[in-house]
């Protein structure tokens, strides 16, 4: 046992130092993205969005996460009680464990296992059972058509995501992300692939639930869906685990089509500066873009939600991965062959 | 390897507990969500063997997809009424004959085993070598050329029964009004937009 401890335990030391390695940027980031968000829609309404707080309103958010915390957590009479408690764990420690395999450069990653999108693309289709969890343990209408909204529209959208990352993949030849990224050394692959960065993104938008694809809370209509019964503490779990898997779409899209930690032109200047400040740059920039979307786009309609995942994104992204692979083919493009 | 045998204890041990629970909590919601514990445990089960693809397409597959259509139907039931102790009884007699059965097919195989080592034949046609490939890749090579019969076969029967439930539960309801896209589009060219002066307003 002494033996086992002296051999192990340097090991899992290191593996927690990285784990708050990343989970403190991480939450750092949450903290950022949430201020961005609303500033970012307060400038598109010419409002000044929050300015009180701190300089510029940067401590809005720890302030509102301060408030969250010393809050009361009521747990509704009629619900089931260790379900709903676990449910925003749930939400939280898998948008969490995503991250373990992203590479922020080249070599500067958690986990880099073979399997790393398929791994991603696993935990994220189990965010769902946090949001069913959620809604069916509320034992309550608004949260139970949230839920099932929810669980619909993610499904439905993984469906499309999924045929999007094979396109990528038969560009790439392998699983790991790492060498997803290297591929594109010589150029990215949303230009390429342009009709499928759309089509992921816009997906991507529909994954995490943002507007205007939000109608699993769509408060004009469910309160505020499946998350209606839900206060203080559970709630902030929830809110910053929908924003930790907001940020993995962005480091995906980063990732998949924007060449992740690759300087855009592979000259002097650019390439001395370090990857991952590159890494950090694009997914700032694709989180405008979904803020930006917030801010402008109308909410969709259910059925209209419905017919642009199965009639519109599914057949275009079946039809992308056979032309892909056939353009591949013919040419003898497709790596490894 | 004290590390891994730790592990395959932990996932095995909580396969063993959750599987219990599956048959016997009263609650179905909670029945379903401790199934899915199990997959995750079995999915753990493969990483330890190395077969990460595996693992992966486990999880994808049945938790995220036919697992979450199983809490859709199951959390839809009125299950405070449907629960009643006396039922249980009655299946008893049934779960003891499938018991028995199954008791008495493992006993005349094990029976019939040799567990010798130089009993075991060679497989007509080995499998290709693997050495230096991804999993994946191993699995690729296999699965679309070797058992590629088997393969299509498998999707076929997956199409047939998923044309077969579409054609079973699908109703014409009267009344209903649908949005046609490509109607709207085509209204374009006849609306015009018309820049109304105060005082004039316009010809119709």
């Amino acid at each position: 046992m002494i033996n086992l401890v002296q051999t192990y335990f340097i090991e899992v030391m290191t593996i927690i130092l990285y784990c708050l390695l990343i989970f403190v940027p991480l939450l750092l980031g949450v903290v950022m993205a949430l201020y961005a968000d609303r500033k970012i829609w307060a400038a598109v309404q010419k409002r000044r969005g929050p300015n009180v707080v701190g300089p510029y309103g940067l401590f809005q958010v720890p302030a509102d996460g301060l408030k969250f915390i010393f809050k009361e957590i009521i747990l509704p009479d009629g619900s089931d009680k260790t379900v709903f408690l676990i449910a925003p764990i749930i939400t939280l420690a898998l948008s969490i464990a995503a991250w373990a395999v992203v590479p922020v450069q080249a070599g500067v990653v958690l986990a880099n296992i073979n399997v790393g999108i398929l791994y991603i693309f696993a935990i994220s289709s189990l965010g769902v059972y946090g949001i069913l969890m959620a809604g069916w343990s509320s034992n309550s209408k608004y949260p139970f058509f949230g839920a099932l909204r929810s669980a619909a529209q993610m499904v439905s959208y993984e469906v499309s995501i999924g045929f999007v990352i094979i396109t990528v993949l038969l560009c790439v030849g392998s699983l790991n992300l790492t060498e997803i990224v290297m591929a594109q050394k010589t150029m990215w692959f949303f230009i390429p692939l342009f009709p499928m960065f759309i089509v992921f993104f816009i997906s991507a938008l529909a994954e995490t639930n943002r507007p205007p694809f939000d109608l699993p809370e769509a408060e004009s209509e469910l309160v505020a869906g499946y998350q209606t019964e839900y206060s203080g503490m559970p709630f902030v779990l929830f809110m910053f685990g929908e924003y930790i898997n907001i940020l993995l779409m962005c480091a995906m899209t980063t990732i998949l089509f924007l060449g992740g930690w690759l300087p855009p032109i592979d000259i002097y200047p650019l390439n001395a500066v370090p990857g991952f400040v590159w890494f950090l740059l694009k997914v700032t920039f694709v989180f405008y873009l979904f803020a930006m979307v917030k801010a402008f786009v109308p909410r969709y309609r259910y059925d209209q939600l419905m017919r642009l995942g199965w009639k519109v994104f599914l057949p275009l992204s079946l039809f992308a991965v056979v032309a892909t692979s056939s353009i591949l083919f013919f040419f003898n493009l497709a790596p490894g062959m | 390897m004290t590390a891994q045998l730790l592990t395959f204890y932990l996932f095995s041990g909580v396969i063993l507990i959750s599987s219990l629970m599956v048959i016997s909590t009263k609650n179905p919601v909670h029945s379903v969500l401790f199934l899915i514990l199990s997959f995750l445990n079995a999915a753990g089960l493969f990483v330890i063997l190395h077969a990460e693809f595996l693992a992966m397409i486990l999880i994808i597959v049945y938790v995220g997809a036919v697992a979450v259509l199983f809490l859709f139907v199951v959390m839809m039931l009125d299950f405070k009424t449907s629960i009643n102790k006396d039922n249980i009884l009655q299946y008893i007699p049934i779960g003891i004959l499938i018991g028995v059965v199954f008791i008495t097919e493992l006993i005349i195989v094990l029976i019939n085993t040799k567990f010798d080592l130089s009993n075991i034949q060679v497989l007509p046609n080995p499998l290709s070598d693997f050495t230096g490939k991804s999993n994946t890749e191993a699995i690729g090579s296999v699965l679309y050329t070797d058992y590629i019969l088997y393969f299509q076969l498998s999707g076929v029967i997956l199409l047939v029964a998923m044309i077969g439930s579409i054609v079973l539960t699908l109703r014409e309801r009267e009344g209903v009004k649908r949005q046609v896209v490509s109607e709207q589009l085509q209204r374009q060219g006849k609306i015009d937009l018309v820049d109304v002066k105060p005082g004039k307003g316009v010809d119709i």
